[in-house]
């Protein structure tokens, strides 16, 4: 179903995403999960901190945008929310700035179960500075800034949120946009912390680097690897090193 | 053999670097520095510099980890810009007052908000008091050659203070220049290897970062300004041994075309280069003007300042800060220090260069001019923001 996304874009805003960027996907979903829920943009928030995903919704969201410091957009968000309670609060950066540079507000949001939700654009590198590694890059992986191949496990995010308290925690990929927007829409309608650790595959930097070929055939790359945690269940601790496993591992209790 | 290279500004950098033979590098990747790590990185990746590279998570743990480094006794790099130096902030002064010899490339960027990634010295006047030697580089050339004398004065055994080389963020950081490049053997001559005299071993503890009481606190802080003060001996020792070796000259106030001049200029930076030529073309027309280029911004050269510029009739200063509410930074530093001076130029201070706003050839023709005009009129006190719109 098409929806019209110019109602909830600023007007004049011109998109700034690379050729096949998750981002500009993910942007799209977002606004189809709020168009879904019948929720008036005008009352929602849309935080974001520093890196691309920063730009989904700002300046592009026809809505209040606090594009903040770089890994600060939680603790300006959870500001924001106290006093204004009925603000919908949302959160949208990338895995760099909530995870690393701002990985520790992302853990004391989740243990406090404020009621924000954060959508975390997971591109598994640094991708505005140039792809360098970052604390979600796959070990072994080349970056500018890791040339023998990262030495250090990624986070697993969900693990981490949901270890620190948080209601609401799924990982999607923008290639499986049904089940992704059913999350976000989901996400926003809890009440407490919500979290998904959104696959946004970044061809420009982390697809050229690992040479995975054409946007398009980077978006497959990532599409085949991600796999429901159901379907994940009888894989080998080997077969699952090469998938990604998505799905909701804290359900909010519903 | 010396070798003329074609080398992006960081890369140069990146370049000293590897030929200082650094211990450890910590960092965080952040426009317009990046290049300068990445290519660190890559030489220690490639085993052209035996090193540790350090991928941290924030710029705060980036020279948190440098510090650590340096305090183990390790000859120690990082590069940051604009808003990583800002968050690094605390552990600037920390460094420094442990009195470790940090050696750090700042791509000077300006300050949020509005978020810009593009060059001004906003950055640099945040951290002028933080304790550390600053240093400006022009071009490519001489952000390696003060990158190497960075490390030679900052473990001088009289000196041990971190020491910011600071570049141009993308007017120089990016821009690809001829480099001469000498060789490693001489380098390391001029360069040995490094001992901090008080490295943290355990047959020989040290205790840094102490808790002082009233009656201590102002006598450590003294020590270190005496430490930041004294050091410009030996600034002047190391680029005079540079200058023997490797035949480029470097000293804390340099000038350019300003012998016989009444009507200065002062920049620093790679918009020095661009104001060379407008000095060049005024000086055609028969003006006598000249630019003086301050190369030393801690510790204030005061002595050399004011030899450079006693006798002009007028000296205009350029800030690429705006000190929100209160005078350029430059331009009141320079003021205070001619203050005393029972002869001494009038001094009219512009900003500019803001947020990467670049100034041309003719806007510095244009700058030096309003500046006669101010000058003339008796408005020199009068704070003026060159080529701003307002409307």
């Amino acid at each position: 179903m098409s929806i019209d996304l110019k109602q909830y874009l600023r007007p004049g805003v011109t998109l700034p995403f690379c050729a096949g960027c998750g981002d500009r996907i993910l942007l799209r979903l977002i606004l189809r999960a709020i168009d879904e829920l019948k929720i008036n943009i005008d009352d929602m928030l849309f935080v974001s901190g520093i890196g691309c995903a920063a730009w989904i919704p700002s300046p592009n969201f026809n809505a209040d945008t606090l594009h903040t410091l770089h890994g600060r957009a939680i603790a300006f968000a959870t500001g924001a929310k106290v006093f204004n309670p009925k603000l919908k609060t949302v959160v949208i950066s990338g895995d760099g700035d909530l995870a690393d540079i701002g990985g520790n507000h992302l853990i004391h949001a989740a243990r406090r179960n404020i009621d924000l939700t954060v959508l975390c654009a997971n591109n598994m590198n640094y991708g505005m500075t140039g792809g360098q590694v970052c604390s979600t890059t796959p070990k072994g992986v080349r970056t500018p800034t890791t040339p023998g191949g990262n030495p250090y496990h990624p986070f697993d995010l969900c693990k981490l949120v949901n270890a620190a308290g948080a209601t609401y925690v799924a990982r999607y990929s923008v290639t499986q946009p049904s089940v992704l927007v059913e999350s976000i829409k989901k996400a926003l309608q809890i009440e407490g912390f919500s979290f998904i650790d959104i696959i946004s595959p970044c061809p420009t930097q982390y697809g050229r680097q690992h040479r995975l070929g054409t946007p398009r055939e980077t978006l497959k790359f990532f599409e085949n690897r991600c796999i429901m945690k159901e379907d994940a269940k009888g894989l080998s601790e080997e077969e699952l090193e090469e998938k990604i496993v998505t799905g909701e591992f804290s359900d909010g209790g519903n | 053999m010396e070798r003329r290279v074609a080398f992006e500004s960081s890369f140069a950098i990146a370049e000293a670097v590897k030929m200082a033979d650094i211990d450890v590098c910590a960092a965080y990747p952040i426009t317009p520095q990046t290049h300068i790590v990445e290519r660190v990185a890559q030489l220690v990746a490639n085993g052209e510099l035996d090193a540790n590279y350090i991928p941290v998570e924030s710029e705060h743990s980036a020279l948190s980890a440098c510090l650590g480094s340096s305090a183990a006794g390790g000859r120690t790099f990082t590069a940051t810009a604009g808003q990583g130096l800002e968050l690094m902030h605390e552990v600037v002064y920390v460094a420094s007052g442990m009195r470790l010899p940090i050696v750090m490339s700042v791509c000077n960027r300006a300050l949020s908000v509005p978020l810009s990634i593009w060059g001004d010295h906003s950055d640099v006047m945040s951290v002028r008091d933080t304790g550390w030697i600053q240093i400006f580089a022009e071009n490519a050339q001489q952000a390696f050659d003060l990158t190497l004398c960075a490390f030679h004065i900052a473990e001088d055994p009289a000196v041990l203070l971190p020491t910011m080389i600071h570049i141009d963020g993308f007017h120089l950081s990016h821009v690809i220049e001829p480099v001469l490049l000498p060789e490693q053997e001489k380098v390391t001559r001029f360069l040995p290897k490094y001992h901090h005299p008080f490295a943290l071993d355990v047959n020989n503890p040290a205790a840094m970062g102490d808790f002082a009481l009233p009656d201590l606190y102002t006598e450590a802080k003294v020590a270190h300004d005496m430490a930041l003060r004294n050091s410009i001996k030996v600034i002047l020792q190391v680029w005079q041994k540079f200058g023997e070796e490797f035949g480029r000259e470097y000293s804390p106030v340099e000038t350019y075309g300003a012998e016989d001049a009444d009507i200065l200029l002062l920049t620093m930076g790679s918009f020095s280069e661009v104001a060379m030529e407008a000095i060049d073309r005024l000086k055609r027309a028969g003006e006598k003007v000249g630019l003086v280029r301050l190369r030393l911004w801690r510790p204030f050269p005061f002595e050399q300042f004011r030899q450079t510029v006693g006798r002009a009739k007028l000296l205009i200063v350029l800030d690429r800060a705006l000190s929100v509410g209160g005078p350029g930074p430059v331009c009141s530093e320079v003021q205070a220090a001619l203050y005393h001076l029972k002869e001494r130029p009038q001094v009219i201070g512009f900003i500019g260069g803001l947020g990467g706003r670049d100034i041309s050839v003719e806007g510095f023709q244009n700058m030096i001019h309003r500046g006669m005009d101010k000058a003339s009129q008796g408005k020199p006190g009068e704070i003026e923001v060159f080529d701003v719109r307002e409307k």
